[in-house]
């Protein structure tokens, strides 16, 4: 009788396997959504606001390898100087060197991770408050470094003229990367690309290791993982995909200097951050894209755009006090408080089917 | 034509400490101390409390560096050396209390056990080709798990487990790394007698296949009945070491743990 149970033993998984594919497919379909939106998204916007969309998809990148950071349970003061570092490695490498620009932002990126795998040797021998101090004076000495040595990172006033991704002339094909537009979706490519590796990582045995070190580091230590080592991995990932972002915005805006790469916009990627929740990959990301959609619609369509880091630090609060697991707790509270709802009203009509509910 | 006779195997030290020492600033918590633990037993260190033990396995384990003297694994100098530099050459300690990574399911922990043995370049995690290495690793987490009883809360996640799931679990963890020596920090404190009595067979077992064990432990009925040899240290130093019988009437061990004035056993000096 060998046909029969055949058949069940390859019927069973078959059944058990059908709702996973449902469920595939769907996560498919939600990416396909996603996609066809970000796609039409700049159509419907105005030039400005292009400039915008531009920034945001940058900074999600900035905001999600910080993420990656934190998953080792080290909070770093440094990231946006070392996103500065590819900003300004990037620049560098073209204006001096010639360097064709996408070539130069990918050395720029491998020169801030090489930069984070230095610091880690110091840094590393800290933790938690410390380490964030000594984030802190480590891109301080970066950032005093590019003011001071005039020759070639231009100073307190910066780089100016920085090359723009050249634009592409094959025949039909022309893409002039001046135009937002074109910006905008030469940076979603690079992004969505960098956001899928950052992903990959903290799904695989690295992402596990990582977070087993924020959570218990002596017992990661004595089943043999070398904490420092993959606390630098950490760093270093992280510091190559701000590196990333770093070249992204200075071909982009063609201008850098040490203010931007300042402790206050450190302080907006950690609200970004506090904000969205670090629980999820999505939860920054959900972060910096609704606070810079109140940012730039509400408080400059109001005219607030001045008290903007009075209404962050309110924004910070509130979401502290009231939301302390983030935006991306919101999604499963309303899930939650939906199925009550509907169990409730089943429950009142007190049909025996209430309890399968 | 004959092989050289090995020597046999339970003569040979695996674990050695030779006048080890750790000071904390004035305070000399470990003095002058040396043992020798053979393969293939279970070696208990005991001692009154302050007596040194927990700093003593510290020092060992890699999480201090010894002041003075030296921990000699298989003959090597290994005084100093990381955490996880020992682990990788085989020697793995548990913790007291419930260490473990709370916020992980049961087997998720496992899996961070199979640390070492989950071999894998970064390449290969990212582009997902890992696959072969990580369900070997998998299955080798739930054996762990199984040898322990744990193998159906594997998606539980850590905290919904009681105390004493959650120290066999510590122990699950540990081995899924497949230690030589397996160092265990106080593993019947705060279980119940059945479940020091399961946990003392399941150490019975570990040895059997071939692990060497060390612990620290108060409980002492549990330590003489499940140890070979025993070490006792007091003061920071080395009082007695031998067998059961012969450390439980030493009447070194009992004015320690007694103080001189009473002649009662040891055996109820938990």
């Amino acid at each position: 009788m060998p046909e029969p149970a055949d058949a069940a033993s390859a019927g069973s998984p078959a059944r058990r396997a059908a709702p996973r594919i449902v469920g595939q497919v769907a996560g498919r379909l939600r990416f396909v959504a996603l996609f066809a939106v970000l796609a039409v998204l700049p159509y419907l916007l105005s030039y400005s606001q292009q400039e915008i969309a531009v920034l945001l998809v940058i900074n999600v990148l900035l905001v999600s390898s910080y993420r990656l950071l934190t998953l080792t349970g080290e909070w770093s003061l440094g990231h946006v100087v070392i996103m500065g570092v590819g900003a300004y490695a990037s620049a560098l490498l073209a204006k001096r060197l010639g360097v064709p620009v996408p070539l130069s932002m990918l050395i720029g990126a491998c020169m801030a991770a090489g930069t984070a795998a230095i610091l880690s040797f110091p840094l590393f021998r800290m933790k938690g408050f410390y380490f964030l101090i000594g984030s802190f004076a480590a891109g301080e000495i970066i950032r005093l470094i590019w003011k001071r040595f005039t020759d070639p990172f231009g100073g307190p006033k910066g780089l100016k003229r920085i090359d723009a991704v050249p634009d592409i002339e094959t025949g039909f094909l022309s893409i002039d990367f001046y135009e937002p537009v074109n910006y905008y979706f030469l940076a979603l490519a690079v992004v969505s690309v960098s956001l899928f590796v950052l992903y990959r990582i903290e799904r695989s045995r690295i992402g596990l290791t990582f977070h087993a070190i924020h959570w218990q580091d002596r017992l990661a230590e004595s089943v043999g993982v070398d904490t420092f080592r993959y606390r630098t991995l950490a760093f270093v990932i992280a510091s190559f995909f701000a590196g990333i972002a770093g070249g992204l915005y200075a071909h982009y805006v063609g201008a850098v200097n040490p203010t931007r790469f300042g402790v206050d916009q450190m302080v907006y990627v950690l609200v970004w951050a506090i904000v969205g929740g670090t629980a999820t990959f999505h939860g920054p990301i959900l972060g910096v894209v609704v606070l810079t959609v109140i940012n730039e619609i509400v408080l400059r369509g109001l005219g607030l755009d001045t008290a903007r880091p009075l209404i962050y630090g309110a924004i910070l609060i509130l979401s502290v006090l009231y939301l302390p697991d983030g935006l991306e707790s919101l999604g499963p509270r309303l899930r939650a408080w939906l199925r009550r709802r509907r169990r409730e009203p089943a429950a009142a009509a007190g049909g025996e089917g209430g309890e399968a509910a | 034509m004959n092989a050289p006779a090995d020597p046999p195997i339970s003569e040979a030290p695996i674990l050695e400490a030779r006048g080890l020492t750790r000071r904390f600033g004035g305070l000399v918590a470990v003095d002058d101390f040396s043992f020798a633990v053979r393969e293939g037993t279970i070696h208990g260190l005991i001692g009154p409390n302050g007596a040194g033990k927990t700093t003593t396995f510290n020092v060992i384990s890699g999480f201090y560096a010894p002041t003075a003297g030296q921990v000699l694994y298989r003959g090597r100098d290994i005084s100093g050396r990381k955490t996880s530099a020992l682990a990788a050459m085989g020697l793995v300690r548990t913790f007291q209390g419930s260490t473990l990574f709370q916020e992980f399911s049961v087997l998720d922990n496992a899996r961070v056990g199979r640390h070492l043995g989950a071999r894998s370049g970064f390449l290969s995690r990212l582009l997902g080709t890992d696959r072969a290495s990580e369900a070997d690793a998998d299955a080798r987490a739930r054996q762990s798990l199984a040898f322990f009883g744990l193998e159906d809360l594997a998606d539980e996640p850590v905290s919904n487990l009681p105390h004493g799931h959650q120290r066999m679990l510590g122990m699950a963890v540990a081995l899924a790394a497949e230690p030589k020596v397996l160092l265990l920090d106080e593993p019947f404190t705060g279980m119940n007698p059945e479940e020091t009595r399961r946990m003392m067979d399941l150490v019975r077992r570990i040895r059997d296949d071939g692990v060497t064990v060390m612990l620290v432990e108060h409980d002492m009925q549990a330590v003489m009945n499940l140890c070979d040899i025993i070490t006792v240290m007091n003061f920071g130093a080395l009082l007695v070491e031998g067998a059961p019988d012969e450390v439980r009437n030493d009447p070194a061990v009992i004015e320690a743990y007694l103080g001189s004035a009473t002649g009662n056993g040891a055996g109820h000096a938990a």
